[in-house]
C-alpha cells in the first residue's frame, strides 16, 4: 500500500510514524471496551458468587441485610419499557409511514428535522417535564379517568400519586419515538420504486399499497427499529428516575410506583455501604448491559436485512 | 404521414403476415383511444400532439429510440404519470369510449394492468402474488381457481402448481416476470400494457414470453413498448414509431416494416440510427 | 367491483393517511411543548444573578448556577480533549492505513460503546478513575463523556475521510507527498466540515448526559478548583433541584434546563443546517 520505498524512507516521510500513532488510537478503543466489559464482571464478583442465578428471582432488595434481589426492578424496566413500547411504536411507524410513504419530500424532510432535535434533547430535560407536567396531569386528569372506567382492570387500580409505571412508561414512549420514525423512515423509502408501482398497477389505492406491500416488504426493518428503541429504553435512566417512584416492589397496578434496574443505580450508587451492596448495582449494571448489547445487535441484523433485500431483489 | 384519427377505426389489410396490399376489410373497433396529449414534466415537454388507437384484441407496438417517449406515453394509459408529481397531462385517453382522466385512477387501474420492465413480484408466495390484486378488488370466485386460470394463461401453471406457497423469489428471471403477468392477468384487465418485459430476460425467457404475448390477445387488448425491432415484428399486429415524443408513423406492422411510408422510419428500422 | 366497494376503499385509503399524518403531527409536537413549557417556566427566571451567582445554601431563596455552567463548561472541555483524538486519529487509521479485519473489530467496538447506557459509563469510569484515586473529579467526570464522544467522532470522521474523491488523493500523491503528508494536508481538510460537525453533534449528545456524572464529577455547592475534586454541572443541578421539595428551587431547575435544551438545540441547528450543507449528517 505505501509502495516499494524502503522501510527507512517511509520512515523518514512519517508514514510509519503516522500509521503507528494512528494505530494506536485505533487500538485503544477496542482496549477501552474490553475494560469495560471486564470492569463490569470483577466488580460484580461478590453478588454473583453469593446470589448466583436466584439474584434475578429474588425480589427482595434490603441492603441493611444484605439480600438482593433484582426482581422488582427487572420487572419494572418490563414493564415501563412494554407500556413506552404500546404507546410509541403505533404512533412511531404511523408517523414513519406518513413521512416515507405520503408527504411529499420537503415537508418529509422538515418534519424529520424536527424529530431529530427531539432526538437531541437530554433525558433530564424529559424528567423535568415528567415531574412537573405530567405527574400531576396523570394524578389529576388521567389516572382518575381511568380508574372510573376501566378500574376493574388489575393493570388500572389505584389509588395514584402521579408517579409510578404508567407515567414513566408515557415519558419513555415520548423519548423513544423519535428513533422508531427515523429508523422505520430510512427503511421504508428504501423499499424499490417499482414494488410500489406493481401494487398501485394493480388497482390498489394509497393506503392498500402502503401497508400490503410497502411496509410487509419493509417489515424487518421496521421491527429492527422496534429493537434498537427498546436498547435506548432500557438504558433511559434520569427521566424514568425522576417519575417512576422509587419504590421496589412488584405491583399489579400500574399505577404503583416501582423501580427500574437504570433508576436504582442512579439513586443509590453513591449510597451502598459496604462492598456486596455496592457491587450488586454493578451486577444490574452488567446485566442492563448484556440486555442492550442483545437487542442493538438483533437490530442492526435486521435493520440490515431490510436494506439489502432491496438491492438483492432484481430477476 | 400515417395515423389513426380519433374515433375512426383503422382499415387494415391481413395482420398474418403476408405483405399487404392494401385492400379494405371490415372496420376494427379501438378498445383505446388517444387524442390530442401532450405531456410535460414540469415545463419540459415530453408527448406532442399524439392522435393513435390501440386497437380491440390485437398487439399494438411503440416503437423507437432511447429517450424518445415509448414508455412515456405508456404509462399515460393507466395513469402511472400520477405518481410523479411534477407530471401535467392534456388531451384525452378513452378506454370504451370513456375518458380515463375523468375516472377514478384505481377504478382505472384495475381495468388497465401493467407489466414493469424488471420483474417485481411482491415478498410473498406465488399464491398470494397473484391473489393481491383479486382480493382487494373483491373478485367473484374461489381464488384457487382464478390463481390457477392466471398461471395457466401465463405458461406458468405446469412449472409451479406443486410449488404455489413457495417465495415467488425463489423463481427465475423469465419464470418472475411470467408470474408478474399471471398477476396482473389475474383481475381480467381490459388492456395489458408491458413496458419492455424482456429486457432484463435471456433469450429462452424471452421466447417463451413472445409466444405468450401472441396467445394472450385472445384474451386481452396488448400494447407493448419495446427497443427490440425484431420483436415488435414478431409479435404485433400494429406498429407506431415514436421519435423525440411525436408519432412519426402508425401502422399495420408488416406494412410499416417493409414498406414504410417515412424516411426517418426506414432509417430507423434498417439501423441507422438509434 | 362494485361503486359502493370502490367507495369504501378510498374512504379507508383517505381515512389511514389522515391518520398517519396525526401520528407525525402528535410526535413533532411533542418538541414544541417541551420548547414551550421549558420557556414559559424557565423564561422568567433566566436573569443575570442565575449566571453569575453561586448557589445559596439550602433553604434560601435566590442564587444561580454560576458554578455549574462553568463545571459544565469545563468538563465538555476536557471530555473533548481525551475523546475526540482518539476518536480523530483513530478514524485516520481506519480510512488510509487499515486493512478489512482491524477495521472491522474497531468499528464492532466502537459500536458496542456506542450502545452502552450511559449510566453503566459511569459505573465505568467510577471503577476505573474515581475508586483507584478514592475521591469524585472533574476528571472522572470528563472520561466518562469523553468515552461517549469516541464511537460518535470514529464513524464520522473515517466516513468522511473516505468520502474524500479518490482524484484528490491521486494527485497529492502524483506530487510526491508522503502518506501522511497528503493526509494531513489534502484529505483532512477537504472533510473537516463533517468532521466539525459530527464532533459538534457529539458535544451537543454528551453536554446533556447526567447519569454518568452521578458518580464520577458528583457534584458540588461551589466553586471547583482545579480538575481532581468534585464539580457541579448543569444537568446534574437540574435533576437535584427538580426532585427536592423547594419551589425556589424548582424555578432553577426551570431556567436551568431551558438554557441547557437551548444550547443543545443551538448546536444541533447549526450543524446540521450551516455546516453540513450538502453532506449528510451521521444519526445520533
Amino acid at each position: 500500500m505505501t509502495g516499494s520505498r524502503s522501510f527507512l524512507a517511509r520512515l523518514r516521510e512519517g508514514d510509519e510514524i503516522a500509521r503507528l500513532v494512528t494505530f494506536l488510537f485505533a487500538a485503544s478503543v477496542v482496549l477501552i471496551t474490553i475494560l469495560l466489559v471486564y470492569e463490569l464482571w470483577v466488580n460484580s464478583a461478590l453478588p454473583r458468587h453469593k446470589f448466583g442465578f436466584h439474584f434475578f428471582v429474588t425480589s427482595v432488595w434490603d441492603p441493611i441485610l444484605d439480600q438482593f434481589g433484582a426482581l422488582p426492578f427487572i420487572y419494572g424496566t418490563v414493564v415501563t419499557s412494554a407500556v413506552a413500547l404500546l404507546i410509541a411504536v403505533p404512533l412511531g411507524i404511523g408517523a414513519a409511514i406518513f413521512l416515507a410513504e405520503l408527504a411529499p419530500p420537503r415537508i418529509s424532510d422538515t418534519l424529520q428535522f424536527f424529530i431529530d432535535l427531539l432526538a437531541a434533547v437530554p433525558s433530564v430535560i424529559y424528567g423535568l417535564l415528567g415531574v412537573f407536567i405530567i405527574v400531576p396531569l396523570m394524578r389529576t386528569v388521567i389516572a382518575p379517568t381511568l380508574i372510573k372506567t376501566l378500574g376493574f382492570l388489575p393493570i388500572f387500580r389505584g389509588p395514584s400519586y402521579g408517579v409510578g409505571f404508567f407515567t414513566a412508561g408515557i415519558v419513555m414512549a415520548i423519548m423513544v419515538i423519535p428513533y422508531i420514525i427515523s429508523v422505520s423512515r430510512e427503511v421504508l423509502l428504501s423499499v424499490p420504486r417499482d414494488q410500489r408501482e406493481a401494487a398501485l398497477a394493480l388497482g390498489s389505492t394509497r393506503w392498500e399499497s402502503t401497508w400490503k406491500v410497502v411496509v410487509p416488504f419493509a417489515k424487518t426493518g421496521i421491527m429492527g427499529s422496534i429493537f434498537l428503541a427498546m436498547a435506548r429504553a432500557l438504558g433511559e435512566t434520569m427521566a424514568v428516575t425522576m417519575v417512576i417512584g422509587n419504590s421496589p416492589k412488584i405491583a399489579a397496578s400500574l399505577f404503583a410506583p416501582g423501580y427500574s434496574i437504570a433508576a436504582v443505580i442512579a439513586n443509590e450508587f453513591t449510597e451502598a455501604t459496604g462492598d456486596l451492596y455496592l457491587q450488586s448495582l454493578v451486577y444490574l449494571g452488567l446485566v442492563l448491559f448484556l440486555l442492550t448489547f442483545l437487542l442493538n445487535g438483533m437490530a442492526r441484523l435486521l435493520i440490515l436485512a431490510t436494506t439489502q433485500k432491496g438491492s438483492k431483489v432484481t430477476a | 404521414m400515417s395515423s389513426s384519427r380519433p374515433g375512426i377505426s383503422v382499415n387494415i389489410a391481413s395482420t398474418t403476415g403476408a405483405p399487404t396490399s392494401r385492400e379494405p376489410s371490415a372496420p376494427l373497433p379501438m378498445r383505446m383511444t388517444i387524442s390530442k396529449l401532450n405531456f410535460f414534466y414540469g415545463a419540459k415537454q415530453i408527448l406532442f400532439d399524439i392522435n393513435m388507437g390501440i386497437a380491440d384484441k390485437r398487439v399494438t407496438a411503440l416503437i423507437g429510440p432511447s429517450g424518445c417517449g415509448k414508455s412515456t406515453l405508456l404509462r399515460t394509459l393507466n395513469r402511472m404519470h400520477e405518481t410523479v408529481n411534477s407530471s401535467r397531462l392534456e388531451g384525452e385517453i378513452l378506454l370504451d369510449n370513456q375518458n380515463i382522466l375523468a375516472q377514478d385512477v384505481t377504478a382505472v387501474r384495475s381495468r388497465v394492468g401493467m407489466v414493469f420492465q424488471r420483474p417485481n413480484p411482491f415478498p410473498k408466495s406465488i399464491f398470494d402474488n397473484i391473489a393481491y390484486g383479486p382480493r382487494i378488488n373483491g373478485m367473484k370466485g374461489a381464488l384457487s381457481e382464478i390463481v390457477e386460470k392466471s398461471l395457466r394463461h401465463a405458461a406458468l401453471w405446469e412449472e409451479v402448481k406443486d410449488q404455489l406457497h413457495k417465495s415467488a423469489y425463489e423463481l427465475s428471471g423469465g419464470q418472475q416476470q411470467r408470474l408478474c403477468i399471471a398477476r396482473a392477468l389475474a383481475v381480467e384487465p381490459e388492456v395489458l400494457l408491458l413496458d419492455e418485459p424482456c429486457s432484463a430476460l435471456d433469450p429462452i425467457s424471452t421466447a417463451k414470453i413472445e409466444e405468450l404475448l401472441v396467445e394472450l390477445k385472445n384474451l386481452t387488448t396488448i400494447a407493448i413498448v419495446t427497443h427490440n425491432m425484431q420483436q415488435a415484428a414478431r409479435v404485433s399486429d400494429f406498429t407506431a414509431f415514436l421519435l423525440t415524443g411525436q408519432i412519426i408513423e402508425f401502422s399495420p406492422t408488416p406494412h410499416l416494416f417493409t414498406t414504410p411510408s417515412d424516411p426517418r422510419t426506414e432509417a430507423y428500422i434498417t439501423g441507422r440510427f438509434g | 367491483m362494485t361503486d359502493a366497494r370502490l367507495q369504501w376503499r378510498k374512504f379507508v385509503s383517505n381515512f389511514m393517511l389522515t391518520m398517519t399524518g396525526l401520528c407525525a403531527l402528535v410526535s413533532v409536537s411533542a418538541l414544541f411543548f417541551i420548547l414551550g413549557y421549558l420557556l414559559f417556566n424557565g423564561g422568567t427566571s433566566i436573569n443575570w444573578a442565575f449566571f453569575t451567582q453561586l448557589p445559596k445554601p439550602v433553604g434560601e431563596t435566590g442564587g444561580g448556577m454560576a458554578n455549574a455552567i462553568v463545571g459544565s463548561g469545563k468538563l465538555l472541555l476536557a471530555a473533548s480533549a481525551f475523546g475526540v483524538p482518539i476518536g480523530f486519529l483513530g478514524g485516520i487509521y481506519l480510512a488510509e492505513f487499515s486493512g478489512g479485519f482491524v477495521a472491522a473489530i474497531v468499528r464492532y467496538a466502537a459500536d458496542l460503546l456506542n450502545g452502552v447506557p450511559s449510566i453503566v459509563i459511569g459505573i465505568f469510569a467510577y471503577s476505573v478513575v474515581v475508586l483507584p484515586f478514592k475521591h469524585f473529579s472533574t476528571l472522572a467526570g470528563a472520561f466518562a463523556l469523553g468515552l461517549m464522544m469516541i464511537p460518535i467522532t470514529l464513524r464520522s470522521t473515517e466516513e468522511f475521510l473516505k468520502a474524500v474523491p479518490s482524484n484528490l488523493r491521486e494527485g497529492a500523491m502524483a506530487l510526491g507527498a508522503s502518506k501522511s503528508k497528503t493526509i494531513s494536508t489534502v484529505i483532512v481538510p477537504a472533510a473537516y466540515r463533517g468532521i466539525l460537525t459530527a464532533i459538534l453533534l457529539a458535544l451537543a449528545r454528551v453536554a446533556g448526559e447526567t447519569a454518568p456524572l452521578l458518580f464520577t464529577a458528583f457534584g458540588n455547592r461551589f466553586w471547583t478548583n482545579g480538575w481532581t475534586t468534585p464539580t457541579a454541572s448543569l444537568p446534574v443541578m437540574i435533576f437535584t433541584y427538580a426532585v427536592s421539595p423547594y419551589d425556589d428551587w424548582h424555578r432553577q431547575a426551570w431556567a436551568a434546563g431551558l438554557v441547557l435544551l437551548g444550547l443543545i438545540l443551538i448546536i444541533n441547528i447549526l450543524a446540521r443546517t450551516i455546516l453540513s450543507r450538502g453532506i449528510a449528517v451521521p444519526r445520533s
